[in-house]
């Protein structure tokens, strides 16, 4: 029964990663229809500048708290950087381009991220310092639930209810549901559709680095390529529970956690990946629009 | 009639926030180098200089070429000029100038083996593979418009046909090249039938999680595949039983991939230009149209699968004769993206193009050795910046079109 359970959270843990990282693609496909490729990649390079800057704090001798924060919020404004200028510099200009087009962009900022990186970093996996201490009463419990597993879980949960306020009752949130529904009549309105899209790309951008940060400092180590795999993973998380669709991403990326944890722990753990891509083709093949999205007809 | 460009006090300015704006972008990145175990930080602060400068120098580049761009798209539409044809198209309709270009060529490409040493004609071999890869792409995403980012699967599938049959059925070349390249159809219509519904961009996220699938079964299933250790001692291609040594069987190789790149050109121009052909550049522009028009959607689909993933197939089974060993490592996804690179940086849909741009990705890499840990970082802003700035490719693909010439007037 303890393994069960250890398994259950460590799927829910798992599934809150991916949520943060679902909701970016999302939200951007909920507004330009866009798969953005490169989302991955914005949460490797989130890892990876939290990795630099705690680092640095930690040679001059923060305490852990600040460290913590410090880093979060770093890894939060570069990746959400990178998240503006890659919009502005791969998908802005193809906005009217055939559909093909800014996925193959979109492909192309995901090779180039990966290997500017790679170039400017590392190849090699780095380790990466523990952020989240062990709190102690947690000890009675943590051979079942680790001390990070339950931070990544309360961090989410937080980040989820104000994501979900800020969409539901800002003005900002107001625009970028308006902007997703009928983006011509938003222009109507007198929305800034060009700045509803660099905000969601923003807001995407920093959610995934915080789940990069996150699950970097529970697994320990980080290297390029981290983004690929959990980018598509998240990817399939998005698409099971409907593209487009906030709550279905969350659900989507629980169920995904979830099937993940219980597959490897109880059948194998060498084809951990090999689930979750078969899950999204199932997924595409028996309801394409996923859990929570609704299926649309084109109309000619 | 050339005007200078003006580069304006605002551009100056927009250029410096712009190139501010990367810096602080790159900082941690390219500035900080930390190191987690040593606990020491690196400052590499002439890298910020150079983004910053690289930058500036981009931005007012571009500003430039731009504002050219627009002053001469806005002179042709003044003067209402008809669209100038590509200069490769016109070039393509005088045979005078084609046929000794085509003929030199030829003699060129026979003679590379006489030439160049061992090494050089290998390297030749991997771009010809490479090219026939690009015309096996081009098929499922330049004619038919289906976006295949695991088309590295069908290559592993036809390479991994001919090292596992040749392990345990002594199984050689030329039995194994059909084989393969009809095992990598089944999978091509295999992996067919369940996307057909899907869109574009699903289409292109479930190939990419199907090449994925193969890669990981092949890397975990050891008593099947030999896991990550691959196979290795796969035999050369054989020659009626002659004894080749390395030399002349990487000679024997090379022609036999001249020949295989010639079949391939041959059959994809009279696929592109045949009934089905015209249905998938029909499914392309418009898959709703094309429907109406009575074309069977799926049969077309599959059909392109099947037929682009035979050379994938094919070329695998020579991938595997060539470097006589085969493991996971080979079939990436990277290997996919170098595919589709091809194709797009050639021209979708254009077989010169892509041609071309097989030569381009393989060869220049090659021999600027010092540019080759650049090489995917160039791939990828390759891909960004065909999309921008020359969506139809370097060459681009001319339909070919059907005109009422005004000769029949006078006959």
């Amino acid at each position: 029964m303890d393994y069960f359970i250890e398994l259950f959270f460590s799927g829910l843990t798992r599934g809150s990663i991916y949520a943060l990282i679902a909701l970016g693609y999302t939200m951007v496909y909920g507004i330009i229809g866009l798969i953005n490729f490169a989302h991955g990649e914005i949460y490797m390079i989130g890892a990876f500048t939290a990795l630099v800057v705690s680092v640095a704090l930690s040679i001059y001798n923060f305490p852990l708290v600040a460290i913590f924060v410090l880093t979060l919020a770093a890894a939060a404004v570069w990746a959400a950087a990178y998240g503006y200028t890659i919009e502005k510099l791969a998908y802005k200009p193809l906005r009217h381009a055939p559909r093909l087009s800014p996925l193959i962009s979109a492909i192309g900022m995901s090779i180039f991220l990966q290997n500017y990186v790679l170039l400017a970093q590392t190849p090699d996996f780095l380790p990466f310092p523990a952020l989240i201490p062990d709190f102690a009463f947690m000890e009675p419990v943590s051979h079942i639930v680790g001390s990070s597993d339950l931070a990544i879980l309360v961090t989410t949960a937080i980040i989820m209810v104000f994501l979900i306020l800020f969409i539901k009752f800002t003005r900002t949130g107001k625009a970028m549901r308006a902007t997703a529904q009928d983006r011509t009549m938003a222009m109507l309105v007198g929305i800034n559709v060009n700045r509803v899209i660099s905000v969601t790309f923003v807001i995407g951008s920093a959610l995934a680095a915080v789940g990069g940060v996150l699950i970097a400092s529970h697994v320990g180590q980080i290297n390029f390529f981290i983004g690929f795999i959990a980018g598509i993973k998240a990817f399939t998380a998005a698409v099971l529970g409907g593209i487009g669709s906030i709550p279905g991403a969350v659900l989507g990326s629980f169920i995904l956690g979830l099937t993940e944890s219980f597959a490897t722990g109880y059948i194998s753990s060498d084809y951990e990946d090999v689930f979750a891509f078969s899950l999204l083709v199932l997924i595409l093949i028996f309801r394409p629009a996923g859990l929570l999205g609704k299926s649309t007809t084109e109309k000619v | 009639m050339e005007r200078p460009v003006k580069i304006s006090a605002r551009d100056l300015r927009n250029g410096l926030l712009t190139s501010l704006w990367f810096m602080f972008l790159t900082f941690p990145l390219l500035v900080v180098r930390a190191d987690p175990i040593e606990k020491t930080i690196t400052w590499r602060w002439p890298n910020m200089m150079y983004v910053g400068a690289a930058t500036f120098v981009i931005y007012l580049i571009s500003r430039a070429w731009l504002a050219h761009r627009h002053e001469r798209f806005n002179r042709a539409a003044r003067v209402d000029q008809p669209a100038a044809r590509g200069a490769a198209s016109s070039l393509m309709s005088r045979p005078r100038v084609i046929m000794p270009l085509l003929g030199l060529i030829g003699v060129v490409a026979l003679a590379i083996p006489l030439i160049f040493s061992t090494y050089q004609t290998n390297i030749m071999i991997t771009a010809l593979m490479y090219v026939v890869l690009g015309l096996g792409l081009n098929i499922v995403v330049g004619v038919a418009g289906l976006l295949d980012l695991g088309y590295v699967a069908f290559y592993a599938v036809g390479a991994y046909s001919y090292a596992l049959l040749n392990l345990h059925f002594d199984i050689g070349f030329w039995t194994a090249l059909p084989i393969g390249a009809l095992l990598a159809a089944l999978f091509g219509i295999l992996l067919g039938f369940p996307v057909l519904r899907l869109r574009g961009d699903y289409l292109a996220i479930v190939t990419l999680g199907f090449g994925e699938i193969i890669r990981l079964i092949l890397e975990n299933w050891n008593e099947f595949s030999m896991g990550p250790s691959g196979i290795s001692n796969i035999p050369r291609p054989g020659l009626f039983g002659l004894e080749l040594d390395l030399g002349q069987s990487i000679t024997y190789l090379y022609y036999l991939m001249i020949g295989l790149v010639l079949f391939t050109i041959f059959v994809v121009n009279r696929l592109q230009n045949s009934r089905i052909g015209r249905a998938w550049f029909a499914l392309r522009e418009d898959e709703t149209a094309c429907q109406a028009m009575g074309i069977d959607k799926t049969r077309t689909k599959l059909t392109a699968f099947a037929l682009g993933a035979t050379w994938a197939g094919m070329v695998g089974v020579i991938f595997a004769a060539k470097t006589t060993f085969v493991n996971p490592a080979s079939f990436t996804f990277l290997e996919s993206a170098i595919i589709l690179c091809i194709v797009v940086l050639g021209g979708m849909g254009s077989i010169i193009g892509v041609i071309l741009g097989a030569f381009a990705l393989i060869l220049l890499p090659e021999y600027l050795r010092a540019l080759a840990d650049y090489r995917m970082l160039v791939f990828g802003a390759v891909l960004v910046l065909m999309m921008i700035f020359r969506p139809q490719g370097f060459i681009a693909n001319v339909r070919r079109t059907y005109t009422f010439g005004e000769k029949q007037e006078g006959a």
